[in-house]
């Protein structure tokens, strides 16, 4: 029993970092704007936090700052591709290897620093409760954070009103304009807040998962996020579902690994990739339901007047 | 909705004007849409803005309802001068604008749609003031429906509905029949006059002069951006109304006898399954175009005229080979591409992104539907012949471009079409498929194109055309049937229907059920 | 004041060369930044990057035999570009390449094949297994509709990971020391060499002559024609009857197939064997040549020649400067953003509003 509590335990982490950076794009996609930067702000906030970490000698700063390093990449994107009109699909490319160079740079004298982290928590008394202790309590702060993100964006998009708006942008940005809404406002705002998620999928990584800093270390969640909003048909509670799915393909990994499995371990690696791959097509397949959901103007650019 | 003039006499002639507009102009690149435009709206008044395509009544309205700026010009509400910086700011003033192509969400609901429009304060009791309003200015609407199931005449009173609950004082109505039935048509002119009688101005644009004469009582005329007239329209008849709008007679292309031959296009229980979940499915279409005869489609936008126009195009094939006979050939199976080699040509509906690539030049655009050996030989473009081909088009239709070299987003709305009717005249097809092919375009280009359809059938072509404007179909066709619902009525001799026929067969021809009725 | 954007009505053919040009000064300009806070003397930063690596024969030689791959990859992908075929995974592709013509390479290699035979086998071996990987994609998205960036970089995961299995496992040298790597390949596997006591081999000739060759394809064959009008206006390529599968399934296996080719290039020329790692980036770098190139065969042959110079200054500030390696990945994200920021200026015009109005 005290296993299965691991297991809940280890995949909701696995899962978190997806969560973060899911959600964020989520908000993004719902304006109406794609930002394939997703993996680049990851590794920018990772590295940001890791380093304010190191420096400051507290990881919740160095989350902060992680957040705040992505978001303001996140800006650059948003001028070249919303203000300077240029194609998002390109855009976001470039804010991923700029992303991957500049963390890669940033990070080199830091390949083996240790810091302290941010650890699962444990209240005496209640962590130690058979099964639930663990399972309910004994999370990493930050994945608590990640299901309150989830509870705020699913409640901001549909029982208020800035996220009808926000919906409405997504879906037909000529016509919210011409009612007078500020467009490009809210597209800012929605790319800054993607950019902060991402930055808090990586800090975790960082400063909570592994406290760490490892080249790359993000291992492409960054484009699986991006792939899991598709598949969530950009509904967070499936975002949570999906991310929660791959939390358990990850752990498979290593229970395969520890149970003496005789697979190579780079085969068994292949799994997450695989496992996208496949869902992305198995959802794809749907078309009227990417109509249906997909916001009507994603990827678009648009052109005030 | 009240107002303080008394009912009936709204136009009195010592009245301060409800909107005064001084010397407004406004310049795009290339264009000056508005020229020192000056323009008075009494309280109570419909009062048209009258001209053709591209004449600025467009760019006049969103001046007034501030998603534009003029470049120089005064504005006065009531009196009072004022600067209108935003929707919002004439919203505030009383000012409401239903949109040509309407700005509504199509995934969101009547209500949700509606309270987009409001501000946070007037949230409340949303649904109950729909169906009241709704209610009273006979526009039924369920304020729980999503828009996407919605006709395009019921998505109007969305839209009407959505400016009368901010109790405007200035209605703006761009174009508003062009998407309904006539008798629809007349519905609405009622809901209007209603308005008017409350103490409601209107500003209603249009081009065609039928119907400003029926509904209004002043005019201004635009044409190229200057104001070139003012009138009453009830006292002048189309001809002097047309006189002002486009400084002279209006042109009417020259008829002959038509003498029909064999059938070159033969379409025979034809169902499509519609693949948006937007759109129409057919059902059991069947029609025949012979050779030498111009066969018309008439119907409100949105019954299936998209989804058959793609399945006789060939961007989308149909199961059954022989729903479609090209020239004696079963041709449903086929693509586009190999269509074109059996004889058909087709000018799309959308001119820019369909049927022409915008950045692409004209020369280039030929190359789209010209790849026969000519132009092409071992799969190797011919560049100096297909830009003669070009050239040629350019020519013989009175284009007015740089050159075959000319980027096609750079050509006006009217010369583009000229190009592209060019470009497919130019393959002397068998069969010549036209959607909306005068749509937005100049008076001048309209009456050219036409008279090009008509001269085609002259030379023993089968033409089909669908349009929803049903004048230009009266005009020059010899048969017309009507598309509702995915159907298609039988296609009767011009000369034995009438457009009351037409209009009852557009709304389903069931006129008493809200669901059909457009 | 306001700014405003004035969409042009022809695209300026002037602002699309000037704009590489404008990003590539910005790019130096920023390099001239980082070296200032770096603490380091920016003239002499500059000529230990972008100067010193080129002053020498041998220099040239490298310029030019990293350039290759670059151009010859960047040729493949401009081609599905223009038709709006979005491939990311040429790093896979390569990846894939190198295993399939390293596998030609080590099995016959061995049993003796002369060169002649040996080298023509190994470079269609290449370039198979390149279209191969890319060929995953375009099913997925012919057939599933499933967006193809997100699937063919899945696939440079899982190519890295196949790659790392097999030269820790079943393909590593048995001689090898437990190095994870391959046996070296043959002398009858290796590309012969173009300039004496360089590492510059027939790779760059193949190269220049597929950007050539693709040249001619994209501008004066129909077909090419065709891939373009698809990517520039998809309901307009449906209206002329042009295949949207035929354009998908070719732009992907262009680019497959010449990352294939550059992939085997790399294992039968500077690499000789196979390895963890069988380049530097150059799959992703060849997506920033293909744009700052303008998806053209002379701005892609520039573009390349510039992007290998960055990886050169990169090893050379190592060296010489002690700064991370990893400031070349820095320098090719910062160009390419400037790249497309200065690309405004193709289709729009920048207008300042008149202050004057009667308003």
């Amino acid at each position: 029993m005290d296993a299965l509590a691991q297991v809940v335990v280890l995949t909701l982490a696995a899962g978190t970092p997806l969560v973060f950076a899911a959600l964020g794009e989520l908000i993004v996609e719902k304006s109406g704007v794609l930002n394939l930067g997703v993996e680049g702000m990851m590794l920018a906030g990772a590295i940001t936090s890791f380093i304010v970490a190191a420096k400051t000698g507290s990881a919740w700063l160095g989350v902060c700052a992680g957040a705040l390093a992505a978001a303001a990449l996140s800006l650059i994107f948003a001028v070249i591709a919303l203000t300077l009109r240029a194609n998002q699909v390109a855009t976001g490319l470039a804010l991923s290897l700029f992303g991957i160079g500049l963390s890669a740079f940033v990070g080199r004298p830091y390949m083996s620093v240790v810091i302290a982290g941010i650890k699962p928590i444990s209240i005496p008394g209640i962590t130690d409760l058979p099964v639930v202790g663990k399972a309910i309590f004994g999370h990493n702060p930050l994945v608590y954070v990640s299901i309150a993100l989830f509870i705020a964006v699913h409640a901001f998009l549909y029982r208020t009103r800035a996220g009808l708006v926000l919906r409405a942008v997504g879906e037909a940005p000529q016509s919210a304009h011409a009612i007078g809404y500020p467009v490009m406002a809210i597209r800012y705002a929605a790319v800054l807040f993607g950019g902060a998620c991402a930055g808090l999928g990586g800090a975790f990584l960082a400063v909570a998962y592994t406290p760490s800093w490892v080249e790359g270390m993000t291992a492409g969640r960054g484009w699986i996020a991006l792939a899991l909003v598709v598949f969530a048909t950009w509904k967070p509670w499936r975002v949570m579902l999906g991310a929660y799915l791959f939390g358990s393909v990850t752990l498979a990994q290593f229970q395969a690994q520890a149970a003496g499995i005789d697979v190579p371990s780079q085969l068994l690696a292949m799994l997450p990739y695989l496992a996208t791959i496949a869902v992305l097509a198995i959802i794809s397949r749907d078309e009227t339901a990417i109509r249906i959901n997909a916001p009507a103007s994603l990827g678009k650019t648009y052109h005030p007047e | 909705m009240a107002d303080s003039s008394p009912a009936g006499s709204a136009v009195t002639a010592a009245a301060v004007p409800r909107l005064a507009l001084r010397g407004i102009t406004r310049r795009y690149p290339g264009v000056l849409a508005n020229d020192h435009v000056d323009l008075d709206v009494l309280p109570g008044e419909i009062h048209a803005v009258l001209g053709e395509n591209g004449a600025g009544k467009s760019t006049l309205m969103k001046v007034i309802y501030g998603i534009v700026k003029p470049d120089a010009g005064t504005m006065r509400w009531e009196g009072a001068p004022v600067r209108i910086g935003s929707p919002a700011r004439a919203r505030k003033l009383g000012i409401g604008m239903v949109f040509q192509h309407f700005s509504l969400f199509e995934t969101l609901t009547v209500a949700d749609n509606i309270r987009l429009a409001l501000d946070a304060a007037s949230a409340p009791g949303l649904p109950q003031r729909i169906r009241d309003v709704s209610a009273r200015y006979g526009l039924t609407l369920d304020p729980a429906r999503h828009v996407h199931t919605m006709s395009v005449g019921e998505r109007q009173r969305v839209e009407i509905v959505r400016c009368l609950l901010q109790s405007p004082r200035l209605l703006i109505m761009d174009e508003p029949t062009s998407v309904l039935t006539p008798q629809a048509v007349l519905r609405l002119f009622d809901t209007l006059r209603t308005l008017a009688r409350e103490g409601c101005s209107i500003l209603y644009i249009s081009h065609k002069l039928d119907e400003i004469r029926a509904l209004c009582q002043r005019a201004t005329v635009l044409r190229a951006g200057r104001v070139t007239g003012e009138c009453d329209p009830r006292q002048e008849t189309s001809a002097s109304l047309a006189r002002m709008m486009i400084g002279g007679e209006l042109p009417h292309p020259v008829h002959r006898e038509a003498h029909a031959g064999a059938p070159a296009l033969t379409v025979d229980s034809l169902d499509v399954r519609a693949d948006d979940p937007f759109g129409t499915t057919l059902r059991s279409i069947s029609l025949e175009v012979h050779a030498g005869e111009i066969v018309g489609i008439a119907g409100v936008s949105g019954n299936g005229q998209k989804e058959l126009l793609a399945a006789l195009s060939g961007e989308r094939r149909v199961a059954r080979a022989d729903a479609i006979v090209l020239c004696g050939t079963p041709a449903g199976t086929l693509d586009a591409f190999a269509r074109r080699r059996l004889g058909l040509a087709f000018i799309p509906e959308e001119r820019l992104g369909r049927g022409a690539v915008p950045e692409m030049s004209l020369a280039d655009n030929a190359l789209l539907t010209a790849r026969g050996a000519a132009l092409v030989s071992h799969g190797f473009i011919r560049a100096k012949a297909v830009r003669a081909y070009a050239a040629q088009t350019i020519a013989a239709f009175g284009v007015r471009a740089s050159g075959p070299d000319a980027a096609a987003r750079s050509l006006s709305g009217g010369n583009l079409q000229k190009y592209i009717v060019g470009r497919e005249i130019g393959h002397h097809p068998k069969v010549l498929i036209a959607a909306q092919p005068t749509w937005g375009v100049d008076v001048g280009a309209s009456v050219q194109i036409r008279q090009a359809l008509i001269d085609l059938r002259d030379r023993g072509v089968a033409v089909l055309v669908i349009s929803e404007e049903l004048d230009e179909l009266i005009e020059i066709c010899d048969r017309l049937a009507v598309i509702a619902q995915g159907r298609l009525s039988p296609a009767k001799p011009v000369r034995e229907t009438s457009a009351e026929e037409i209009g009852l067969l557009m709304a389903g021809a069931v006129p008493t059920s809200d669901r059909v009725v457009a | 004041m306001k700014a405003r954007l004035e969409v042009r009505a022809q695209p300026s053919r002037v602002a699309m060369w000037v704009a590489p040009l404008l990003a590539a000064l910005a790019t130096l300009l920023t390099g001239f930044i980082v070296f200032e806070a770096f603490g380091l003397d920016p003239v002499v930063a500059f000529t230990a990057f972008f100067i010193e690596p080129v002053a020498t024969r041998y220099g040239v030689a490298e310029l030019l035999l990293k350039a290759s791959p670059l151009m010859l990859i960047a040729t493949g992908l401009a081609i599905g570009y223009r038709a709006n075929v979005w491939n990311i995974g040429a790093e896979g592709q390569l990846t894939l390449g190198a295993l399939a013509g390293g596998a030609v390479a080590l099995v016959l290699g061995d049993a003796g094949w002369p060169a002649a035979l040996l080298l023509p086998a190994m470079l269609i071996a290449g370039a198979l297994g390149g279209m191969l990987w890319a060929a995953i994609p375009a099913f997925l998205r012919t057939r599933f509709h499933a967006n193809e960036i997100l699937t063919s970089l899945m696939l440079v995961y899982v190519a890295t990971l196949l790659l790392s299995w097999l030269v820790h496992g079943p393909w590593r040298d048995p001689e090898g020391y437990n190095f994870p790597q391959s046996k070296l390949f043959t002398a009858n596997a290796l590309l012969p060499n173009l300039i004496p006591e360089t590492r510059l081999n027939i790779g760059f000739v193949m190269a220049l002559a597929v950007v050539a060759l693709a040249w001619l394809f994209v501008r004066r064959h129909i077909v090419g024609f065709e891939m373009r009008v698809s990517g520039l206006a998809p309901a307009a390529a449906s209206y002329a009857g042009i295949s949207a599968r035929r354009s998908i399934w070719l732009g992907m296996l262009a680019g497959g197939a010449c990352a294939g080719l550059a992939g085997i290039n790399e294992a039968a020329g500077p690499i000789g064997q196979l390895l963890p790692s069988m380049s530097p980036g150059y799959g992703f770098a060849a997506i920033i040549v293909a744009f700052v190139g303008r998806l053209h065969p002379a701005g892609i042959v520039l573009a390349s020649l510039l992007m290998s110079l960055l990886y050169l200054g990169g090893e050379s500030a190592q060296m010489h400067l002690a700064l991370p390696s990893a400031v070349t990945g820095l320098f090719q994200g910062t160009l390419l953003f400037f790249l497309l920021a200065a690309d405004v200026l193709v289709n729009f015009r920048p207008r300042i509003a008149r202050a004057a109005h009667a308003r």
